[in-house]
């Protein structure tokens, strides 16, 4: 079990030579994710763990992986994706382009899913998505669209939950315990390494999805990257964030208006 | 200083429980003697809906407060904490909540062990720890946890379980300090409200 001073000694290297900054994530979670690579990985002490860390930099991609939590599912919280298709699709329908940012999208599953629901709503020809995280290796798995197939009994059973009605088993292809998903729900996809604790805005956006990111930072980041997310959104354009995240404490709430009880607001001033 | 004495409870409960302890539950809350001078905290494994019915149905049986835990919320005294659906619930230093989506932890999310052993760092030797009810083994290695930095650990009596497996795994496997019927349970409970 890893002692607070030698925490500090880990994300000092992390930073120090890989640019890595972890030090405003919230601390007790990050330290069961460093316990839990100690004992995955069976290192005998915290001085072999370090030496690692220090030297090692195919191993940095492993830890920090471990290290984030990449845990995501298609349509999590189907409630929150029928507000999408009924509340905020509706009003980007409007517009002559669509833009959505994927914040620390992990390995695509939510990025897949609002892909169904554009293309269910006659918009994903005229949409684009960027879907970002601070992980190339999860990134390259989110860009194949490949997913377990032991999964797609649940995420079928949360896409009709969020309104869909359509056989789910049109947008993949079953092949070897796998399912990949079609070729035009990738098309209007773009994949890229954003870092929200280091990089700044690249574009303005007409939504924003960040689910379960900001639980994982401390009071301080998560003010600095909802400004980020300010600074890319347009007027009357959608935030929308995890089940257990709120604008409420921020300095934002005042800019903007949550809708129907879901975890969705809009930019209004 | 004055205004942290008020704030910080010396005591702190965290309790766990699976099939089975909703009821035990039912019957232990209208027992408490309010208001709770203490830091308590439940975590029941129940099923994946963001919903808060669980939490109204615990505050029917009591007038002290019955909240889901927030992410970042200060941990006060007097409150009935609940953690939420498909969230682990950990513990910071500054005696706050963090929440955490990560991997299941013995099939489960929330998961007690988690909560147990996140609490044990921050609470120490004024932790109390409550293993209710239930069919499988989460909980024990929390309740080890809370040992090593020595908590007091207190189970159900597993005949008085309607699952008595989780009790006894940690009863098994761990040294408890009380093994107690839900009666029992309910006058500790009491006893630390001075």
């Amino acid at each position: 079990m890893i002692e607070d001073e030698q925490m500090d000694l880990l994300l000092t290297d992390l930073f120090e030579r890989y640019g890595y900054d972890f030090t405003h994530y919230a601390r007790a979670s990050l330290k069961r994710r460093i316990n839990r690579v100690w004992s995955l990985d069976k290192f005998p002490s915290f001085a072999e763990l370090r030496y690692r860390i220090r030297t090692d930099t195919e191993y940095i991609k492993r830890f920090v992986e471990e290290l984030t939590v990449n845990v995501t599912e298609m349509f999590r919280d189907p409630f929150f994706y029928k507000a999408l298709r009924t509340d905020v699709l509706p009003t980007l329908a409007a517009k002559p382009f669509i833009r959505i940012w994927h914040a620390g999208c992990s390995t695509g599953e939510e990025v897949f899913s609002m892909a169904i629901l554009l293309k269910e709503a006659g918009l994903l020809h005229k949409s684009l998505l960027y879907a970002t995280d601070l992980n190339p290796d999860v990134l390259a798995s989110a860009r194949k669209g490949i997913v377990a197939l032991s999964q797609m009994k649940q995420y079928s059973e949360n896409y009709v939950l969020s309104g869909g009605v359509a056989d789910f088993s049109m947008y993949y292809t079953a092949q070897y315990g796998y399912a990949k998903f079609l070729d035009e729900l990738a098309e209007r996809m773009v994949f890229s390494t954003h870092n929200l604790v280091s990089d700044r805005s690249f574009n303005e956006f007409d939504l924003i999805l960040c689910r379960n990111v900001l639980i994982y930072f401390d009071k301080a980041l998560q003010q600095r990257v909802l400004s980020l997310f300010d600074e890319s959104l347009g007027l009357l354009s959608y935030l929308a964030l995890g089940a257990k995240e709120t604008l409420r404490f921020s300095t934002l709430e005042a800019k903007y208006r949550p809708l129907n009880g879901e975890k969705i607001w809009r930019k209004i001033a | 200083m004055a205004e942290n004495s008020i704030t910080t409870a010396k005591k702190a409960v965290v309790i766990g429980g699976s099939t089975g302890s909703i009821d035990v539950l039912l019957q232990v809350l209208p027992a408490l003697s309010t208001p709770l001078t203490y830091v308590f905290i439940i975590v029941l494994h129940r099923r994946n809906t963001a919903d808060s019915t669980l939490a109204h149905l615990l505050s029917l049986k009591t007038i002290i407060p019955v909240r889901e835990v927030e992410d970042k919320e200060p941990i006060k005294p007097g409150i009935i904490y609940l953690a939420p659906a498909d969230y682990h619930v950990l513990i910071e230093r500054d005696r706050t909540f963090a929440l955490d989506d990560s991997e299941k932890v013995n099939y489960s999310r929330p998961s007690i062990d988690v909560t147990f052993e996140s609490a044990a760092d921050v609470f120490g030797p004024s932790l109390i720890g409550v293993l209710l009810s239930g069919a499988n083994a989460d909980g024990t290695a929390g309740l080890k946890a809370i040992k090593r930095k020595g908590g007091l650990l207190v189970t159900q009596l597993p005949e008085t379980a309607q699952a008595a497996m989780m009790p006894q795994q940690a009863i098994l496997n761990t040294q408890v300090d009380y093994i107690l019927d839900i009666e029992g349970i309910s006058s500790l409970l009491n006893n630390l409200n001075l």
